[in-house]
């Protein structure tokens, strides 16, 4: 056995190894803590050799779990060693005991800055990396430039700069704020030039962090990151050291290719295929191979591989490969090979168009489901639960409850709330519903939370046909011989409520309705009481003509209950009795309960919590948010009258208690704490806050969606465009509607033109979505209209209004839309000639009483036929100067334009697809760019584009338009202008600055080819 | 952050080396230890080397008696992992010679060294052997 330099360390080691137990354990400790302590104390005989054993003493206690507090001091003071070897134990044992808010941190922080500053590149190295572990905010103030400068420095050499980009990633994670990376978008992209393959992995983690907040800013990385994929890819100038089982440094290869998904579209066509090559290379070319580690490595490439695809939104081909792959993945015995298969065909499942060819895989998957392996189960249940639709819903239901009763405590809650959900969702028919969740209870009532059966309830109420099959079922229950408490308290409730609808069948009477819920009684807790009162007081109403040995039975009951220590069920018992006594007036009281108004689930809604749980925004997530779903998204429903809900309220449905109803009703019974609130009849948005609940249905006179006058103005201001917004486009809605959108179309709009999916319109009944697609001079959207809720919405009807330059045909749309269902109606478009004028969509539909009629702009917008074009010097200035003068190019002065920093400015023209072209133009205050614009008439036509800037005076310049079609050079000229005076999706306040002059002053005397040949 | 902590445990569960690269009290560290210990040392040779954990996950391997685990995001690439805890293995192999548990425990410092010159703020800082073992090699020789 090889010892330790350290020969007290080694003894000490040995004697804890020796150590029995963990109370012999802790003694040997103790006794080493009294020592180092007493050392520490007596300072001036300790030599450093000894400090440095003492303190590796403590990190090894540490790492046993025992505190070891007294000597950070001491592990912070070796960072001031002169020496290397105490040096570092300080750095790292501090690194390791220490957080960021430690205030001996700041003892260190000048010895760290001289150590990173210094000229001794080992000091350099220890520094940085303690930094970049536990640096916080002090750090970040007094290093960051001095860590940037490091990275970027040419003196430098590789092992320093490798850190200090780590270093560099820490500083600017934490204090994003203190950390200038203004301009570090260039740096960025020379620092992955370098050749060093070390400096390049760490710089790969800086620039996932740096584009995960800005990818816009980075674009000029993104080229780089593909050229270095493609050097990996052919082990082009790949050192051996670097080579792992042959591959090509695996992890930095991922890493790259993570980076790549943090950019939403690769817009240049070169880049593109590129790195679409090297893709369809590492899917095509791994195989598998006996190595265990070689094969892990290739395939944790071929895994980022697949991810990155998926994100590319590849062409089809591609797709239908990587879901064969999957297919193939999900098949092999080999577990981990079928785990990440398994989870990256749930990550699939965001891409559309593929759902269909996963669902051939269900049967595989539901093997994968019965794997003894948990952490397969796991990512079994979460794909079935991705890919479940109206189509298989009740297949994979029935699969995950025949499951429930077999599967692990551990997986059980999970499994209930996934079927709840899913039958929730999906539900071809609510009787089948209803049929799940009661079996649900019956195989795993302690997984089923009380919001599972509250929906149920809810749903029976609100659907007459319902009731009758419902309470059927709660009656055959209650003849098994041990149900679950909360089956007791479903099945009482419902047979409250409805079974009167029974009366006629065998087993059914009062009377037997009676004996078998009171038979639950003694078995029930304090909580279920109350329930079975209720029941008990309406099968009393419920039974004409009376019966009087069942009155005295029921009226024994409420009297035993009447002195109950619970308030709630004495409460109750007093009261019920009272009304009893009251003979037929009891059946205005005790009538059926009120439809529930429509509200968003609170088992989605805890299920939408459970997933954004992990704070750190992943590409992945980042994606799923920008994805219109296929599943029907019910979102956060604002309250009608457009103030936030309350705090907490999850808008859990609440059964409504009988005493809350006789109260409202009975009013001279009123001698309750809940009379006070009685007098709120106001509409009130749903709330956690029982009474609110308990109010809310009696009080609401109209549908659900009614709402004050003095509301439809406020929020009318939010869904009127700007005054510069709607000088553009067609006359806005008439806000009539009763129903109030949710978040501000203007905005959705905007969005949407700059991305090509995402939500159009939503209100709390529907939720419309867009998805496009295009191609050249032609465009295909699918519109997705999602019915929210449980009933169905109907008289649904579209109408387009298409202006003359586009052809749009529109699929026909379903008059109904059934409860949360979503439809999809595909919309073509061709694009016949240039121009900005804008199509509408006319939608309405009807909702209980009130018709909902929205005109809604499109995102058919002219910069959807613009592809942008790279041009070099020599392909651009012959073509400018070709195109001379009026009508095919115009120039202009624009006035109060909104002042952005030239950089923001392209990205902005980038954004629309008008393409940058830097270092064209040697002025750097001016722009010059270039795109194709396609349509019938005028097929592609380059369109080029050039803007003068004055750093003088940044609401203002000149912008000259060229191209083949003058209407395409006005039109053009005309959309670039209201982008620049009127920047889209930047919160505008009311008083919107008016928009400017349209036309400008007369183009100048000076001619434009002139002025450009000037530059040449 | 990626990688979260780096553990190396024996089949008695005993800590061998922890690193963690975000803070955690004591009295987490070890409720943590104990709960991916219970859960990843019963696992058998036939189950895969990964495990769901609150809300990351724990990408494991298994050399003789000792265990190699790593805590890392949800969305981190898990074969990459796999192979880095290989990387690490074969890193401590070519110092000390067919690494065994002893050698890490009495060389805590050493496994350290090369853990830091491998990770850092829980990215990849250098996967090349030669150059993480190249300052424990120079030091060796001052000393």
């Amino acid at each position: 056995m090889a010892l330790s330099g350290m020969r007290g360390l080694s003894v000490f080691i040995s004697d804890i190894r020796n150590c029995q137990n963990k109370e012999q354990e802790r003694l040997r400790v103790d006794k080493e803590l009294g020592n180092i302590r007493t050392r520490f104390k007596n300072e001036k005989g300790l030599t450093p050799y000894e400090k440095k054993k003492y303190v590796w003493k403590m990190l090894y206690i540490y790492m046993l779990g025992y505190d070891v507090d007294f000597g950070h001091m001491e592990a912070v003071s070796l960072i001031s060693a002169p020496k290397y070897p105490e040096k570092q134990v300080g750095y790292i044992v501090t690194a390791c005991l220490l957080n960021e808010n430690h205030d001996f941190l700041r003892l260190a922080i000048n010895t760290v800055r001289n150590d990173i500053i210094g000229r001794n590149e080992t000091f350099q190295c220890l520094a940085l990396t303690m930094v970049g572990n536990i640096g916080g905010r002090e750090f970040a103030e007094s290093l960051a430039p001095d860590v940037q400068k490091l990275l970027i420095s040419s003196s430098c050499r590789p092992l320093v700069r490798k850190k200090a980009a780590l270093c560099l990633l820490r500083l600017y994670r934490k204090n994003p704020d203190v950390v200038n990376v203004d301009g570090w978008a260039d740096r960025m992209a020379q620092l992955l030039d370098e050749r060093d393959l070390g400096v390049l992995t760490s710089s790969m983690s800086l620039l996932v962090a740096l584009v995960s907040n800005h990818h816009e800013t980075y674009w000029s990385c993104l080229p780089k990151c593909v050229k270095i994929l493609e050097r990996l890819a052919r082990n082009q100038d790949v050192p051996q050291e670097y080579t792992y089982y042959g591959i090509p440094s695996p992890w930095l290869q991922v890493k790259t290719m993570r980076a790549l998904q943090y950019f939403p579209v690769i817009e240049d066509p070169n880049t593109r295929r590129s790195l679409f090559e090297v893709l369809q290379r590492i899917l095509m070319g791994t195989d598998v191979v006996k190595n265990v580690n070689k094969n892990n490595a290739s395939h944790a490439v071929l895994f980022e591989a697949l991810s990155l695809v998926m994100h590319l939104d590849a062409e089809k081909e591609m797709m239908s490969q990587c879901v064969a792959l999957l297919g193939k993945f999900i098949a092999v015995r080999e577990p981990n090979i079928r785990y990440l298969g398994l989870e990256n065909m749930t990550r699939m499942l965001m891409v559309t168009d593929v759902q269909d060819i996963i669902k051939r895989h269900q049967a595989q998957i539901i093997t994968s489901l019965k794997d003894p392996d948990i952490s397969i189960r796991r990512r079994a249940l979460d794909l079935l639960y991705g890919m479940c639709d109206v189509s298989n819903a009740k297949d994979i239901v029935e699969e995950l409850l025949q499951y429930l009763s077999t599967s692990d405590f551990t997986m059980r809650e999970e499994l209930s709330l996934k079927a709840a959900i899913l039958a929730e969702k999906f539900a071809p028919d609510l009787s089948w519903y209803v049929d799940v969740i009661l079996q649900l209870i019956d195989k795993a009532g302690d997984f089923v939370s009380d919001d599972i059966w509250f929906r149920v309830v809810q749903f029976v109420t609100n659907n007459e046909d319902l009731q009758p099959y419902a309470a059927v079922k709660a009656r055959e229950y209650l003849d098994k011989p041990a149900i679950h408490e909360t089956m007791v308290k479903v099945s009482a409730y419902l047979l409250g409520e409805y079974s009167h609808l029974l009366a006629r069948r065998p087993g059914c009477s009062p009377k037997d309705i009676f004996s078998i819920i009171h038979e639950k009684l003694p078995t029930v807790s304090t909580s279920t009481i109350p329930i079975l009162l209720s029941t008990y007081a309406k099968i009393l109403m419920h039974t004409q003509p009376p019966d009087l040995e069942l009155q005295n039975q029921i009226w024994a009951i409420f009297q035993k209950y009447e002195s109950c220590i619970d308030a709630e069920i004495q409460q109750r018992a007093v009261e019920y009795f009272a009304l009893s006594r009251k003979g037929p007036a009891l059946a205005d009281i005790l009538a059926e309960m009120p439809k529930f108004p429509e509200r968003q689930s609170a088992l989605i809604k805890k299920a939408e919590d459970i997933e954004t749980d992990t704070a750190e925004q992943s590409a992945i997530k980042l994606r799923a948010q920008q994805q219109p779903s296929n599943a029907l998204v019910v979102t956060d429903q604002r309250p009608p009258n457009g103030t936030p809900p309350p705090v907490g309220s999850l808008s859990l449905v609440k059964v409504p208690s009988m005493s809350g109803n006789s109260d409202y009703n009975v009013v001279d019974q009123g001698v309750n704490q809940t009379n006070g609130t009685l007098s709120k009849t106001d509409s009130q948005p749903p709330s956690a806050d029982l009474l609110g609940d308990l109010l809310g249905p009696l009080a609401i006179e109209g549908p659900p969606g009614a709402v004050h006058s003095e509301q439809t103005a406020v929020s009318g201001v939010e869904g009127v465009p700007s005054a510069a917004d709607a000088a553009a486009i067609v006359p806005l809605e008439e806000q009539t509607n009763s129903v109030q959108p949710i978040g501000n179309i203007a905005e959705r709009f905007h969005a949407l033109c700059l991305k090509d999916s995402g939500v159009l319109y939503e209100d709390p009944h529907i939720q419309i979505g867009v998805k496009a697609e295009w191609r050249a001079h032609q465009g295909r959207l699918v519109l997705f209209l999602g019915n929210k809720n449980t009933s169905p919405l109907v008289s649904v009807h579209a109408l387009i209004l298409s202006p003359s330059h586009l052809k749009m045909e529109l699929a026909l749309v379903p008059d109904t839309i059934p409860p949360r269902a979503q439809v999809q109606c595909p919309l073509e478009v061709t694009n016949l000639r240039p121009s900005r004028d804008i199509a509408v969509l006319d939608f309405s539909y009807t909702f209980g009483t009130s018709v909902v009629n929205n005109k809604l702009r499109l995102p058919a917008v002219m910069n959807k036929l613009l592809q942008p074009i790279q041009l070099t010097a020599e392909e651009f200035f012959p073509q400018w100067r070709s195109l001379s003068g009026p009508p095919l190019k115009l120039q202009e002065v624009v006035r109060g334009v909104r002042p952005l920093p030239l950089m923001e400015m392209a990205n902005l023209f980038n954004s629309f697809r008008v393409m940058v072209l830097p270092g064209l133009d040697p002025n750097p205050n001016n722009l010059v760019a270039s795109t194709t614009f396609y349509s019938e008439s005028t097929r592609a036509m380059l369109c080029l584009v050039r803007v003068e800037t004055d750093p003088a005076d940044r609401t203002q310049l000149r912008m000259t338009v060229a191209s083949g079609d003058p209407t395409l050079t006005f039109e053009l000229k005309e959309f670039i202008k209201e982008q620049l005076v009127n920047i889209p999706g930047a919160s505008r306040g009311p008083a919107a600055p008016a928009p400017a002059p349209p036309k400008g002053p007369a183009i100048p005397p000076d001619d434009p080819a002139a002025l450009l040949a000037g530059l040449l | 952050m990626g990688i979260r902590f780096i553990l190396m445990v024996n089949k008695q569960g005993q800590t061998r080396l922890a690193q963690y690269y975000e803070y955690l009290t004591l009295e987490e560290r070890r409720a943590l230890e104990g709960e991916i210990v219970r859960k990843c040392l019963a696992r058998t040779e036939q189950q895969c080397s990964f495990v769901e954990h609150r809300n990351y996950k724990i990408v494991y391997r298994r050399y003789a008696s000792l265990f190699f685990l790593v805590g890392v995001d949800n969305d981190e690439n898990e074969l990459a992992i796999l192979e880095f805890i290989h990387l690490l293995v074969e890193t401590m192999d070519r110092h000390f010679g067919n690494v065994c548990e002893l050698d890490i425990m009495f060389h805590l410092e050493k496994a350290h060294f090369m853990l830091e010159e491998m990770v850092m703020n829980g990215c990849i800082v250098e996967t090349s052997k030669s150059n993480i073992l190249m300052p424990i090699q120079l030091m060796d020789k001052t000393s």
